[in-house]
């Protein structure tokens, strides 16, 4: 482990030399172009531009609907990944697959074919709108479209933790006479506790930027459906739009690195036990 | 636990009787419920897209994907990812090479920032190109008195690209290289091979799996990227739409089946992508099962070449 062994290696300087400029070049400048740009907006057009109503409204739903995205997809990934690893059923392996759909898809047409399936002539549609539940062009359609973009990293957080879980400590709580439901809110879920938590702030953090599959369910009404990133999308389109487009990338920005270092923290937190 | 012996005693029952499975009504049920979520959110959404496809017909779906601006969208799309995969894929490999073998002063943060561009939304992402290179932006102005075009171009669309599929093969390949040491590439050095010659025999070789599993996601990404690339694109049709773009402005045009037609390309990207991804996976299971069973390190370093699945 000691640090001159690798020094031996050649290439060091050349591999470090490629990776800053590259990362430079296409990462660095593009992000310090943007923050610089939007430092010639005068700090009272800045919070006035960050806090039109219509903006309000945006982050209302984008993060609202990316909270109660990450909660559902903290449900139902749970459920997904103990099933994947405890259960043996027909189709196991299929659907361990498939769960990196949402990933593999492109987000327009996942956005695209679950509006159709829950508009009032889709497959779902068609039994759940006569029950007053508008899937699609609603902020239902925002939460749907979010949670399906955010399901696979909850599982795919779970799923590593659960296969290693000991099962001598759930079998010491049986024999001490604990119930399975009490064994599991005692024994397991608090050793599922971190990475759900990494789960649920992973998914959350996707759902904050999320652009493609949204667009195409929610229906897009300002200050009711729009999302904070298809708004800054309608301020460029405005002939002097460009400033409020610029602020609220900079605010959504703000607010996605806050995430990562809540992410990288609970990471940190989780993992202070190993090694 | 002893009256448990009276049951006939099945393989399945073993673990049952030790407290530490849940009862088969429970087991059932949770099963047929993650079957909902999983139809509603996985397989429903994909049969439809197929479904709908075709909706029309054979003919309709031919005439939808053989239409020239949605080969324009094609080879536009194959274009950018073609362009886009390598670059990354160099990259990759040389930030996984310094991270992995070296020590150095501020490699956490080198780390965290190949993986921003996964935290910042792909609107933002599209827009930091316009920044740069719009009208409104540092070099619009000169670009337009030289006659180069970078936004509404394919550069752009590339540009956008590259920036959105940035971290997938260097967060693939940093966790492989470390997992193999440096120890192969020494004794390589010491038999007198020179620096390529062991990154070609020796490396390479040993992360090629990996690498792949990064490129097929970084493929998939780039193909079908929306937010980023809407932004810079300007929508021209049979110049600078991509794929994802052609269904957005078919659906917009109310002209749903071919909307889908062309989504159901990338729905079979998708699918091409999983299936490859999953066998990945699988042939690393089965690696690392064998290099157990045997009980040896012979095939330790090739099975530690297990992609991960975290994104």
């Amino acid at each position: 482990m000691s640090e001159k062994k690798h020094r031996i290696l050649p290439g060091f300087g050349l591999s470090l030399g490629y990776t800053l400029v590259y990362l430079s070049a296409l990462v660095l400048l593009p992000l310090a172009g943007l923050i610089l740009r939007t430092l010639h907006v005068s700090p009272a057009d800045f919070w006035h531009l960050a806090t039109t109503p219509r903006a309000l409204a945006s982050y209302r739903v984008t993060f609202g609907a990316s909270l109660v995205a990450a909660v559902a997809d903290s449900i139902l990934g749970t459920l997904l990944a103990w099933i994947l690893t405890r259960y043996h059923f027909p189709g196991r392996r299929l659907l361990d697959a498939l769960i990196d759909f949402p990933f593999a898809l492109p987000t327009a047409v996942a956005g695209l074919t679950l509006a159709d399936i829950f508009a009032p002539n889709g497959w779902l549609g068609h039994f759940l709108v006569p029950w007053g539940i508008q899937g699609a062009y609603s902020i239902l359609g925002v939460v749907l479209a979010l949670t399906f973009v955010g399901l696979p990293f909850v599982v795919r957080t779970l799923q590593p933790v659960l296969e290693s879980l000991d099962r001598d400590v759930e079998e010491a709580a049986a024999v001490l006479g604990a119930g399975r439901w009490s064994t599991f809110w005692r024994v397991i879920a608090p050793l599922l506790l971190p990475p759900l938590l990494t789960g649920f702030a992973l998914s959350f953090a996707r759902a904050i930027g999320e652009y493609g599959s949204v667009v195409f369910i929610s229906g897009n009404k300002p200050m009711k459906t729009e999302i904070t990133p298809y708004l800054i999308v309608m301020r460029l389109d405005e002939n002097d739009g460009f400033d409020g487009a610029l602020v609220l990338a900079v605010v959504l920005l703000v607010f996605s690195f806050v995430l990562l270092g809540v992410v990288n923290h609970l990471e940190r937190w989780a993992g202070r036990f190993q090694d | 636990m002893a009256g448990t012996i009276r049951r006939k005693i099945t393989p399945g029952d073993v673990r049952s009787q030790r407290g530490t499975e849940e009862s088969v009504w429970v087991r059932w049920l949770l099963i047929g419920a993650g079957g909902v979520v999983a139809s509603v959110f996985l397989i429903l959404p994909l049969v439809n897209v197929f479904w709908q496809a075709f909706s029309k017909g054979g003919a309709a779906y031919l005439s939808a994907i053989s239409h020239p601006d949605t080969w324009a969208a094609i080879k536009l799309t194959l274009l950018v990812a073609v362009v886009t995969v390598p670059l990354n894929s160099v990259f990759g490999v040389a930030a996984a090479w310094c991270i992995a073998k070296f020590e150095f002063p501020g490699k956490a943060l080198l780390t965290t920032l190949i993986d921003l561009p996964f935290s910042v939304s792909p609107v933002v992402a599209g827009l930091m190109f316009v920044v740069l290179f719009g009208l409104q932006g540092y070099w619009g102005r000169w670009l337009q008195d030289h006659n180069l075009r970078v936004i509404f171009s394919a550069t752009g669309i590339t540009l956008a690209t590259v920036f959105i599929t940035f971290p997938f093969v260097a967060r693939e390949l940093i966790p492989v290289m470390k997992a193999n040491g440096s120890d192969q590439e020494q004794a390589a050095l010491t038999l007198g091979a020179s620096g390529w010659q062991t990154f070609w025999r020796v490396t390479l070789p040993n992360i090629k799996w990996g690498l792949l599993y990064g490129v097929i996601l970084c493929n998939a990404r780039a193909m079908g990227e929306f937010g980023a690339v809407s932004v810079v694109s300007g929508h021209i049709t049979g110049r600078t739409d991509t794929l994802p773009l052609r269904v957005d402005k078919l659906y917009n045009e109310y002209n749903g089946a071919a909307a889908f037609a062309v989504a159901s390309l990338l729905a079979l990207l998708a699918l091409v992508t999983l299936g490859l991804k999953t066998a990945l996976e699988w042939r690393t299971a089965a690696l690392q099962d064998r290099a157990q069973a045997v009980g040896s390190d012979a095939d330790k370093s090739e099975a530690d070449n297990h992609p991960s699945n975290a994104t």
